[in-house]
């Protein structure tokens, strides 16, 4: 029945698919000139032995990864309740609250892989990839979406106004782009805030994005990067189905 | 065969009590009308029986199965059409029927083949291409009722199907749900409009605070708790109150609104002579036939649409 609800996401996603297209390639086109050859000219020295775009581009692809995850379960899920109702329509269908939650998770994690697919062409293209280990960003770029999306579900489902959600991007989404080592290690950071880029998703998904990019093991256990990715998946999973049925289900 | 059957069914939520110990049974080709003022539980237990909400008590069987255990296997055999419209304004007219179809497992080809067959008795054919957003409020809901029949549904629910429609999308509503009820159709629809009610149902129930108070068809409904005809009265005074000691005995019963005076009468004309002879002049007087208004107003003392 998932299925179902994916392909519904997919016939609506045909109305603007091509818009999104050009933006999932000309955002991380204008990102690597400007951060990666802009900012990188400055940074003569490289980072952790390698040319400053290289080690920024994977990071930009697993922030690139949460950034559209989260804006895709951000404003649809909102509006699936409050404004369009969607949701309200697939319940009264045969779809348990399961089926319509995971097939619209399904929806963003195609989006999320896309955009990141697109953004592995223009890097390569630029020359940033050290090694075929670089196609391993794709599953990361889906993991880290599920990671974000399901507690993101959770908290759109859980709101009733869309200021909420510009919450959501200042306190959550800005900070964790700028302080999980897309830009600079997080070893810059001082002790306890170093601490909190530890506990957020994104910063593992970037850690394990670079390994594959530079073609190196990762400095912690791989295993452990993805245990927690899948730990915040997990737990989001269960918060937004929880929020879901309260809100489907009454 | 009984489709729906409750007995005490009720619905709280926290210390409301929406639906307070009902018992309904509907039977299959039946038209069942739910006929209440907002906020009388119509549209609790329509969800209940939409297998969305389960039942805080009581029993609810569904084509012979248990909501809370078989909600998807029998809503695979339900079409609803919701008080608000939850369309997809982004699609199409038609892909919002193909891609509702699919979520019941229905082929590809299948879906569309009913698209078409669909939309055209609804009457929306020539819009199928555009996209939902311009549509008027009366084509909306005829696409949401399109919708509901997308699965071949055994029984229909139908919650509020006119509310907010103009006249004229009113009748063009009525008049397909008329069709399907022909076809044999099983229909359940709650309504705050009497004439709504009389023009479906071949059986309903009155509900008020939760509670059913009355159950019939409407013409029976209407013979057992009102007169065979009412005359309205309307006085040029602050207060209509002063008038009712004056028209006392005239008719059997007799009701006072803020605006007028319902007179319950076996003969509308015999009472306006009675009227005139006791040298009263109203400032209009209306004879009509009692309609499932007066039933509701006589069983509640309150009317269905404030």
């Amino acid at each position: 029945m998932t299925r179902f609800v994916l392909e519904y996401h997919l016939v609506a996603y045909r109305r603007v698919w091509r818009g999104s297209v050009l933006s999932s390639f000309v955002l991380p086109l204008l990102t690597m000139l400007g951060f990666g050859v802009g900012v990188g000219t400055y940074v003569t020295g490289g980072v952790d032995g390698v040319p400053y775009l290289d080690w920024i581009v994977p990071g930009l692809i697993a922030s690139t990864a949460m950034q559209v995850a989260i804006g895709d379960s951000s404003w649809p899920v909102l509006g699936g309740f409050e404004w369009q109702r969607i949701y309200f329509g697939q319940a009264a269908a045969p779809l348990r609250v399961a089926d319509i939650l995971d097939g619209h998770l399904a929806f963003v994690v195609f989006r999320t892989l896309t955009s990141c697919a697109a953004f592995l062409v223009i890097a390569t293209a630029f020359g940033a990839m050290h090694s075929w280990w670089a196609l391993a960003t794709l599953p990361v770029a889906a993991l880290v979406g599920l990671a974000v999306a399901t507690p993101t579900f959770a908290y759109a489902a859980t709101i009733r106004v869309d200021s909420y959600l510009a919450v959501l991007f200042r306190l959550g989404v800005i900070p964790m782009s700028l302080f999980s080592g897309v830009f600079f290690p997080v070893e810059s950071l001082l002790g306890p805030l170093r601490w909190i880029a530890y506990a957020l998703p994104l910063w593992h998904g970037v850690e394990l994005s670079r390994a594959a990019t530079l073609g190196v093991a990762p400095a912690w256990s791989l295993v452990g990067h993805v245990l927690y990715l899948s730990l915040w998946a997990g737990a989001g999973w269960l918060l937004a189905h929880r929020q879901f049925t309260r809100r489907l289900v009454v | 065969m009984t489709l729906i059957h409750a007995r005490g069914l009720v619905k709280r939520f926290g210390d409301f009590t929406a639906v307070d110990g009902i018992d309904v049974d509907v039977q299959r080709g039946e038209a069942f009308g739910f006929l209440g003022p907002n906020g009388a539980g119509k549209s609790s237990t329509m969800r209940m029986i939409g297998c969305v909400s389960p039942p805080t008590g009581g029993v609810l069987r569904i084509l012979d199965l248990d909501p809370h255990r078989d909600g998807p296997a029998i809503r695979a055999r339900l079409g609803v059409c919701p008080q608000l419209d939850n369309l997809d304004l982004e699609l199409t007219v038609r892909e919002n029927l193909t891609t509702y179809a699919r979520f019941f497992g229905i082929p590809r080809k299948v879906a569309r083949a009913r698209a078409d067959e669909l939309l055209d008795f609804v009457q929306l054919t020539e819009r199928a291409g555009s996209k939902v957003e311009p549509l008027s409020g009366g084509m909306k809901r005829r696409l949401t009722i399109a919708r509901a029949l997308v699965n071949e549904p055994e029984i229909v629910l139908l919650d509020e199907p006119t509310t907010g429609l103009d006249p004229q999308a009113r009748h063009l509503v009525w008049e397909r749900l008329f069709r399907l009820k022909q076809q044999g159709v099983t229909l359940v629809l709650t309504t705050h409009y009497m004439d709504e009610a009389e023009q479906l149902c071949d059986r309903l129930v009155v509900m008020d605070g939760g509670r059913i108070v009355a159950e019939g068809s409407p013409r029976a409904l209407i013979e057992r708790y009102s007169t065979r005809e009412v005359v309205e009265l309307r006085f040029n005074a602050e207060s209509q109150d002063v008038f009712a000691g004056k028209l006392a005995g005239v008719g059997e019963r007799l009701e006072v609104l803020p605006d007028r005076i319902l007179l319950y009468v076996a003969d509308g004309d015999d009472a306006v002579a009675e009227v005139q002879r006791r040298a009263l002049s109203p400032a209009s007087v209306l004879v009509r036939r009692s309609s499932l208004e007066d039933v509701f107003l006589h069983l509640t003392g309150r009317t269905l649409v404030d």
